[in-house]
């Protein structure tokens, strides 16, 4: 059976991971090859390298980094951030990933979902979408959740499918960094959708990443800081999703 | 050892030449004819698009070479399609090395998404490849196309129905799933074949 997937965040600025991390085990928890390393060791379903550098020679590093996780990691990775067209897609995927999220430039031009498809195949493209709720609704917001744009968030997930993405990886702003759960009904609709859904920020315990897989349907849970900081220990959570029935890779 | 990686119009070859360096052998990444024929491992990896690359074989002369090569043969992901008979993605006629057609999942509900992507368990038939395996593993799987049930199926898995997640006939092997990027699991695969 298909298993859920579970896939820790690394945030990148000038080739090294941000925000502090306890892992008293590791040399240089800064380094995002160890830090992958270690959470592939641990039985994480896949890796997300987010590079956060704004700076041109920053992308530059990112690459480079790319490479090295790419000779070192057994395991699927995505990079995201920074890319704005067709060549920065190709070039991250030159450099060993395995996939690319892309979320502003694709709210801006639609069109480049169609060339990742045709290009490279529907499987390395994955939508990022940050959306706020919205009464009933949910908007979608460009530039790490800066700038509204009016564009509903089932609608815009609904168009990304058709047009060749692979999966959907819906952060809610509401939700991120709170550590009060997953908007588990949102997901729900969303996976009504063609393609896997990841569902991003909000997780804070254990259960409520059993309620995103048994209630919001996604495919696969992404995390940060619960596990940077050591809060939730991934084979403990794994242990958990399994013995409550989720279909989980132990 | 002396293993070959086939260099072809496809993404996915420097995660084989990558899972391969971690084994401690370095393959040599080639489309020349000689030098294949000389390996004593061939690997046929791949992601792409069957017709395109089935094209590409054909200009080059590789279709032939591959259906004839003696030593070890494993193909990954497009690899098994293209050694089959025939591919539904882009009406491929493809080496017919085995005698099974690929057909592409067809969901019934929107629950069952399509490409099949992530960990999902194999059971084995065949201890070559699968030597030491004795509980189901989880392999990396991505994928639209299928492989059906057929005398030559080395490992069962299951996506809106049962399907050959690995294949094996005299010399020629593959799996459907990326050993290369199935951790542990996937490292054990790899160093089977090396091992054969």
């Amino acid at each position: 059976m298909l298993a859920k997937r579970i896939i820790p965040c690394l945030d990148i600025c000038n080739g090294r991971t941000v925000k502090g991390t306890n892992f008293v085990n590791l040399r240089d928890a800064g380094d995002p090859v160890e830090l992958g390393r270690m959470y592939s060791e641990q039985g994480a379903d896949e890796l997300v390298f987010l590079d956060i550098t704004a700076s041109f020679e920053g992308r530059k590093t990112f690459t480079e980094l790319v490479q090295r996780i790419a000779s070192v990691l057994s395991i699927p990775f995505t990079v995201g951030g920074g890319i704005h067209e067709l060549s920065d897609v190709e070039r991250l995927l030159q450099a060993g990933a395995d996939k690319v999220s892309v979320n502003s430039a694709a709210l801006k031009n639609p069109g480049l979902i169609d060339s990742i498809a045709a290009n490279f195949g529907s499987q390395v493209c994955t939508i990022a979408i940050d959306a706020r709720q919205n009464g009933n609704d949910w908007e979608c917001f460009l530039n790490g959740g800066r700038v509204p744009t009016g564009r509903r968030l089932f609608e815009w997930a609904a168009e990304a499918a058709d047009r060749g993405a692979g999966e959907i990886l819906f952060t809610s702003m509401d939700h991120d960094g709170v550590k009060n759960g997953y908007p588990c009904e949102a997901l729900a609709r969303l996976s009504e959708l063609p393609i896997p859904v990841i569902a991003s920020g909000g997780a804070g315990s254990k259960e409520h990443f059993l309620e995103v897989f048994a209630k919001g349907k996604a495919s696969a849970a992404l995390a940060a800081s619960v596990f940077h900081f050591g809060q939730i220990s991934i084979p403990e959570l794994k242990q958990y999703l399994c013995r409550s029935g989720i279909p989980i890779r132990i | 050892m002396n293993v070959a990686v086939l260099k072809y119009n496809a993404g996915n070859i420097h995660s084989v030449i990558h899972a391969l360096d971690r084994l401690g052998v370095t393959p040599l990444l080639t489309d020349d004819i000689e030098q294949l024929q000389a390996a004593d491992k061939v690997i046929f990896p791949g992601v792409g698009e069957a017709a395109t690359t089935m094209q590409y074989l054909q200009q080059h002369n590789l279709d032939a070479v591959i259906k004839g090569l003696r030593q070890p043969v494993l193909g990954i992901c497009l690899g098994q399609q293209l050694m089959c008979t025939h591919s539904e993605e882009g009406d491929a006629g493809c080496l017919g090395i085995f005698d099974v057609p690929v057909l592409r999942f067809k969901p019934d509900s929107n629950e069952d998404k399509v490409p099949h992507m992530g960990w999902n368990t194999i059971s084995c038939q065949d201890q070559v490849l699968f030597k030491g395996f004795d509980k189901d593993e989880y392999v990396y799987f991505v994928h639209s196309y299928y492989v059906p049930l057929c005398p030559w199926t080395a490992a069962t898995t299951e996506y809106i129905l049962p399907f050959s997640a690995s294949l094996h006939r005299d010399n020629f092997f593959a799996t459907q799933f990326h050993p290369e990027k199935s951790g542990t699991a996937g490292e054990r695969i790899l160093k089977n074949f090396l091992d054969i």
